[in-house]
């Protein structure tokens, strides 16, 4: 029989090793599919590890990937601290994105400095609204932020595809569904020349930082994790739910809103629909992953678009389909979650015995 | 299978559990240390302890939710024989027939009594209900013990003594032959809980064996028949009830004197806070108040007494901050307040004590430390620009946990470690170490042992002695009685004006609370009625 008592203290290594193991565990059994596939298992995890890490070309491929879900990563992270169940960081990435493109496509024009800061901050601004009205419905009239914030995903997605057709359609496109590029100097300039990775992946870091020392060391962080774990002591003791609230959302919702930014300026130049491949939702797990920790979220984020990256690289060069990729961070999802389980509970198997 | 241990029937024929030298250790913490305790057929035995005197870890011992490490649980066979009771199985410790009353009961809200009481007894695939014979037997049950529920009632409508009474009837259904019951009078009136009493003596009297779990010491004298004290783990007495003596019994289980609680005789000062005809209509007597008009004093503790939900909810919210009057005033000082929120009721000197400590009162996740400054951290003693003085938050906690012996591993540790007692202290620090002027102490001692509440009351008649207000809401007469300066009772959301409490008979107090009489303005017009016929 199996029984479990829970744990009154997880040492360190259960705090930090086991999502690392279960990431681990998780790599391991993609040989499953991969032999499934009739692919040479080594020669697979050879080619994904080169794939990601294997030249400056492959890591700054990795780390361009990367930035979008370290900022989504940290846009889940803030909301799941405050129990905020946002699932509309997609959404909020469009928003942002369209933001930055409707502000940094001419409309007004200026230096870097200036353009680069100005299209952040509406990108944030954009995305921010976004959660911010669902929360509201939240906290005043009980609404069930999953299914709003879920589902003004399609909707924004939807409204997005009409302006592209529409008031942010590029006239020199040849007819493509996409926007106005965005003007030289308020594109994010790349880290290494000739390469992809560029200024969004600092910022993104920064970002992880700063939302790291919000949370620890200041007066917002400690109503955050106040409202989070305990709304009704929280509301006892005298602080605001629903300005807690509201600011959590502004702080999600801009992150989310900020990797959209980050994607049409530093990655793409452009709008498109096509702009994020689900980062949105690839920004939960990569939460998950990381315990809602910000600094956890560099970690996870970086592995999951390692192996996405990896895995990429890895289909093209023997002939499996990539889907391989999302079904690693899948399980290592699933191995994070039983890992976070087995932190907390200890597992008794106990032998039918007598007592003695 | 498990080992069966016959004993000769000769020597133990009434003898149905029997527990022996059971132990248990989380890790350097030795729970239970070799307890011995048997219970014969019709016995009610009293399990005593202070919070985290090893109750409740014997009990889950009992019931298969945890392995002894050493000892073993014998319990009777319905032929007789003694068998040894498989340890880490609870289905073996139902199959044996033994039943648990929880202290937050196990029953679903939205189902019927009847449903609740048939839920995991019937096949899980049947074509057709049929509850002719469970209707038969629980009316048999019903008649038989005098615990009489309407059955087709959905739970949520119940009151918490018919659900209690439910989930007796529960274990009763499933043939239990001990009946455990953790903390039963603690949601109950006084009239509840004697009757609850009268029932259980009625089903002793049938041979059931029952083991209380308590902690107040009256209510022990009062029905058991066999007394155990448990302290730190270990049994360290046990005696018939009848040589058992109030005193005696308090020391042993806190292992040292009790101080008791008595006011000192001091004159009331200028009114702190004055309720004018205030009314808040939500609909539900429970969360409702209708034309209350109350002052309490500099230096006064006012009691409110009252069967739980009848709009004491409604009264602390609005004293606590977190809602406000629809029509009437509330003065603080004779100013009229206008803006009803917690965190300036907070910081003007309200000192609030939650209801429900665990709840409403900490953040289990966050520190002790956290937990103590969580009024203050807007103040620019812990924070500046935004960032938190840790310094200052834990050394505030270093304090409290000093002068008001919380015991805890260290300001740093998560408040879901500490106990209910401890929790109730760690509240009190929060709360009382910034002087305040008014004190809303709802249920302060509610689920605390005779140690804990006796600090509470201590910390609010040395609050009153410094000049503070106190208002207490208790359900706990002998609590009023003992600390209160005037009592007024609360029913239905009305509350009848503040009688002196030595002017107060305690079965009048009982009728007022049941609706049954108005407040008396000669305090000693009849005291002839017998306040059990109104449970």
């Amino acid at each position: 029989m199996i029984r479990f008592e829970p744990r009154s203290n997880p040492g360190p290594f259960l705090i930090y090793g086991v999502p690392v193991l279960a990431a681990t565990i998780a790599i391991l059994l993609a040989a499953i599919p991969l032999a499934l596939a009739g692919a040479p298992i080594f020669k697979a995890y050879g080619l994904m590890i080169t794939g990601a890490f294997g030249s400056v070309f492959s890591v700054s491929e990795m780390l361009t990937r990367a930035t979008p879900l370290i900022l989504t990563g940290l846009a889940a992270a803030i909301a799941f601290r405050a129990k905020l169940w946002n699932i509309g960081a997609e959404g909020q990435l469009y928003m942002g994105a369209m933001a930055a493109v409707a502000i940094g496509s001419g409309v007004v024009d200026g230096p870097s400095w200036v353009m680069i800061p100005l299209i952040i901050l509406a990108g944030m601004a954009a995305g921010a609204l976004m959660l911010i009205g669902p929360t509201l419905l939240k906290t005043r009239l009980g609404v069930d932020e999953v299914v709003t914030t879920l589902l003004l995903n399609f909707i924004v997605l939807l409204f997005v595809q009409m302006m592209l057709e529409g008031a942010l359609k590029d006239p020199m496109s040849m007819g493509w569904p996409q926007s106005e590029p965005i003007i030289d100097s308020a594109i994010f300039p790349p880290l290494l020349e000739r390469m992809r990775v560029h200024i969004g992946l600092i910022i993104a870091l920064g970002c992880a930082v700063a939302l790291a020392v919000l949370v620890k060391r200041t007066v917002w962080g400690f109503e955050i994790r106040a409202v989070g774990e305990n709304a009704p002591a929280a509301r006892f003791s005298g602080i605001s739910v629903t300005k807690t609230m509201v600011l959590v959302a502004a702080l999600s919702g801009g992150l989310a809103g900020l990797a959209g930014v980050s994607e049409v300026a530093g990655t793409r130049g452009y709008l498109a629909t096509d702009l994020s491949p689900g980062y949105g939702y690839a920004g939960i797990v990569v939460a998950m992953l990381a315990r809602l920790s910000p600094v956890g979220v560099i970690a996870s984020a970086l592995f999951v678009a390692s192996v996405f990256v990896g895995a990429d690289s890895m289909s093209r060069a023997i002939g499996v389909s990539s889907y391989l990729a999302d079904l690693i961070v899948a399980m290592a999802l699933l191995c994070v979650l039983i890992g976070g389980f087995l932190t907390r509970f200890k597992v008794h198997f106990d032998r039918k015995s007598t007592a003695g | 299978m498990s080992s069966a241990a016959h004993i000769s029937p000769e020597t133990s024929h009434d003898l149905l559990l029997s527990l022996a030298g059971v132990t248990k250790r989380f890790g350097a913490l030795v729970a239970n240390d070799a307890i011995d305790l048997t219970v014969h057929k019709g016995e009610i035995v009293a399990l005593l302890g202070e919070n985290g005197a090893g109750k409740t870890t014997l009990m889950n011992i009992l019931f298969g939710h945890y392995v002894a490490d050493e000892g073993t649980v014998t319990v009777a066979r319905r032929d007789g024989g003694l068998e040894q009771l498989e340890p880490g199985a609870p289905q073996a410790a139902l199959d044996a027939g033994i039943g648990m009353v929880h202290q937050h009961f196990t029953l679903a809200e939205n189902l019927t009594g009847l449903d609740n009481i048939v839920l995991g007894t019937e096949p899980i695939f049947r074509l057709r209900r049929d509850r002719t014979k469970a209707r038969a037997k629980l009316n048999e049950l019903m008649a038989g013990s005098g615990l009489n529920v309407d059955l087709d009632q959905p739970v949520h409508k119940l009151t918490v003594g018919e659900k209690q009474r439910v989930e007796i009837l529960k274990a009763l259904y499933r043939d239990a032959r001990l009946l455990v019951l953790d903390e039963p009078t603690a949601v109950l009136t006084p009239q509840e809980a004697d009757s609850l009493f009268a029932i259980l003596r009625k089903l002793a009297a049938t041979g059931l064996a029952v083991i209380i779990i308590a902690h107040k010491l009256a209510e022990v004298l009062a029905v058991s028949h066999r007394i155990a004290v448990l302290r730190g783990g270990a049994k360290v007495g046990e005696m018939k009830t009848t040589d058992a003596d109030h005193n005696s019994i308090a020391e042993m289980m806190v292992g040292r004197e009790v101080p008791v609680s008595r006011r000192t005789a001091r004159e009331p000062g200028k009114p702190v806070i004055t309720l004018n005809d205030v009314t808040i209509d939500r609909g539900d007597s429970r969360r409702s108040l209708h034309g209350v008009s109350i002052t309490a004093r500099e230096g006064e503790i006012l009691g409110i007494a009252g069967v739980s939900g009848n709009g004491q909810a409604a009264l602390a919210q609005l004293i606590a901050g977190l809602d406000k009057p629809d029509s009437g005033s509330v003065e603080i000082f004779g100013d009229k307040i206008e803006k009803f929120d917690a965190h300036t009721f907070a910081q003007n000197g309200i000192a609030r004590i939650p209801e429900d400590r665990h709840h409403d009162g900490m953040v289990g996740s966050m520190t002790v430390a956290e937990n103590i400054a969580i009024e203050d951290v807007r103040s620019p003693e812990y924070q500046k620009f935004g960032f938190l003085d840790f310094d200052a938050i834990r050394k505030r906690a270093e304090h409290a946990i000093t002068d008001y012996d919380v015991r805890c591993p260290g300001p740093d540790a998560p408040a879901r470690l500490l106990s209910g007692g401890n929790i109730q202290k760690l509240i009190l620090a929060r709360v009382l170490e910034k002087s305040p002027r008014l004190i809303l102490a709802n249920q302060p001692s509610r689920g605390l042992d005779v140690g804990a509440q006796s600090e509470v009351h201590r910390r609010l008649l040395e609050a009153r002695q410094g000049g503070s207000a106190v208002i207490l809401i208790s359900e706990d007469l002998d609590e009023l009685l003992t600390i209160s300066d005037q009592i007024a009772v609360i029913h239905v959301g009305h509350i009848t004006p503040a009688m002196p409490t030595d002017a107060i008979d305690r079965s009048e107090l009982g009728l007022m609370m049941a609706g049954q009489k108005a407040a008396p303005h000669a305090p000693h017009a009849t005291k002839t009625t017998n306040p059990g016929e109104t449970a």
